[in-house]
């Protein structure tokens, strides 16, 4: 059974439906690519699967648990089990690097904060941030709290790990750190989901793609198969604009 | 005026100026009271007004009529409702208490909005990313929005608590011995009206200035995040 089963999902913005019945579904440590045209839906979906932007209709299924999004106390089990990390990192600015990455740990896991922390550093190390766990937020460059909202996600030991955009908000030169952290958890058999525009990198560690374009699935495949010969209209003509071979 | 210069020996005599320092004392008590209690209650309100969900659209309208129609009611209305509302409910409250409870009750309004606007101050995305992780909406609001918030609040606070301190002197209707209410008694015991008056208002800004001072250095401590840092660090300590 699939680790995650997205089926049929809808979501809306006030009258507008951004989400028209969206399915896919993704196994234990894979990675699934969202790619598509801006306006898609690709990041409303990672919302949604988040409790963060309101599902209308369809089903979720996590681990085999079916998830009620009008229901409180399903969404905090969404959230307990998935992570999200923003385009915008998002980081809390009134904490230290440390203090983000142990809050929820402490004050919602409940973990004991010896663990918590020797974790926290852990992670810190893993995206190379080790000597910034008393930094604030605006003493960083936007790479590294890219990296430190990856660390931060990564505190919460998340089931499915949600990156919406990661690099979208970045200098160039500052895009390949955040990259290569993230192709460390891919190597590492992180089951994650990322939306992106970084089509090599995709290419690269996607075991899945899928392709959306006006709130519909219009797609999907492995990288090599999607991105070389595209079934659709719409997606060879998307793929051709965005790919420089 | 030569009676005024004649009288000064003797206004400012022992007892008067005890007088004057027991109602200087008095006024600002009175101030700093009723806006820490209101400052603390329009948190209160400004939470509960928040209140997602369509069971709490009466409490919203409530907390946001609370606001709207103190804002339009003239202080010294407020004063004599208080006054005839506890009287009514309990003879023996002290005209301090009633004071209190008055500007109590017209601060609740006024920082009520400038803790709104703090609030909003503090970007969507915060709020969301404490969400992601199951914060609540106490503690979203406690750890994340308000420590940012703070610095968007704390001045204009301290602005309103300042002038406030003027306006206390219309408590001096219904009694309550402060600065003005002595000005009067002085007046009314024949020392010339300038001179008390003068030293009256000489009062008010002695009482006002250094605060007005303090506000103007945490607005520029607080502008920048170095200095919001500096000052976390000092109040944690």
């Amino acid at each position: 059974m699939a680790h995650l089963a997205v089926n049929d999902v809808r979501a809306k913005y006030g009258a507008l439906e951004v989400l028209k019945g969206i399915s896919f579904s993704i196994e234990k440590g894979e990675i699934a690519a969202l790619v598509g045209p801006s306006g898609s839906g690709k990041s409303t979906v990672l919302r949604a699967l988040m409790g963060l932007t309101p599902v209308t209709g369809g089903h979720v299924a996590l681990a085999g648990d079916q998830l009620d999004y009008s229901n409180a106390k399903s969404v905090r089990a969404a959230r307990d089990r998935m992570a999200i990390v923003f385009q915008q990192y998002n980081l809390f600015q009134n904490m230290t690097v440390m203090q983000n990455l142990t809050l929820a740990p402490l004050k919602i896991k409940r973990w004991p904060r010896a663990e918590v922390e020797s974790e926290a550093r852990r992670l810190l190390g893993l995206v190379g941030l080790g000597d910034k766990a008393d930094a604030y937020s605006d003493q960083l460059s936007g790479g590294q709290q890219q990296r430190v909202a990856l660390a931060r996600a990564l505190a919460l030991k998340p089931q499915i790990l949600l990156l919406d955009e990661v690099t979208s908000a970045l200098d160039p030169e500052l895009v390949n750190e955040v990259l290569d952290a993230v192709g460390k958890l891919a190597a590492e058999g992180m089951t994650m989901i990322i939306v992106s525009h970084e089509m090599a990198f995709v290419r690269e560690v996607a075991d899945k793609v899928i392709f959306m374009d006006g709130g519909q699935i219009v797609e999907s495949g492995e990288p090599a198969a999607l991105f070389d010969s595209p079934r659709t209209d719409r997606a060879r003509d998307f793929f051709s604009k965005i790919l420089r071979h | 005026m030569e009676r005024m210069i004649e009288q000064i020996p003797r206004f400012f005599s022992a007892q008067n100026l005890t007088l004057l320092l027991e109602a200087a004392g008095l006024t600002l008590a009175m101030t700093l009271v009723g806006c820490l209690i209101g400052f603390g209650l329009a948190f209160v309100l400004v939470f509960l007004r928040q209140t997602p969900g369509l069971w709490a659209l009466p409490l919203r309208w409530i907390c946001i009529a609370y606001v709207e129609v103190f804002r339009r009611i003239p202080f010294i209305v407020v004063i004599y409702l208080v006054l005839f509302f506890i009287q009514a409910v309990t003879p023996d409250a002290s005209l301090f208490t009633i004071a209190v409870i008055a500007i109590c009750l017209y601060a609740v309004a006024y920082t009520a909005d400038i803790i709104r606007g703090g609030i909003e101050s503090v970007p969507r995305t915060q709020v969301e990313a404490a969400e992601a992780m199951n914060l609540s909406r106490l503690q979203t609001q406690l750890k994340i929005v308000l420590p940012q918030a703070w610095p968007v609040i704390v001045p204009p606070a301290i602005a309103f608590a300042v002038s406030f301190i003027k306006d206390t002197a219309l408590v001096s209707q219904v009694g309550v011995f402060e600065l003005t209410f002595r000005g009067k008694e002085l007046n009314n015991q024949g020392y010339s009206g300038i001179l008390v008056f003068g030293t009256i208002a000489l009062c008010y800004f002695l009482l006002s200035f250094p605060l007005s001072l303090l506000g103007q250095y945490l607005e520029k401590r607080l502008g920048t995040p170095r200095g919001q840092r500096r000052a976390r660090k000092i109040w944690r300590t």
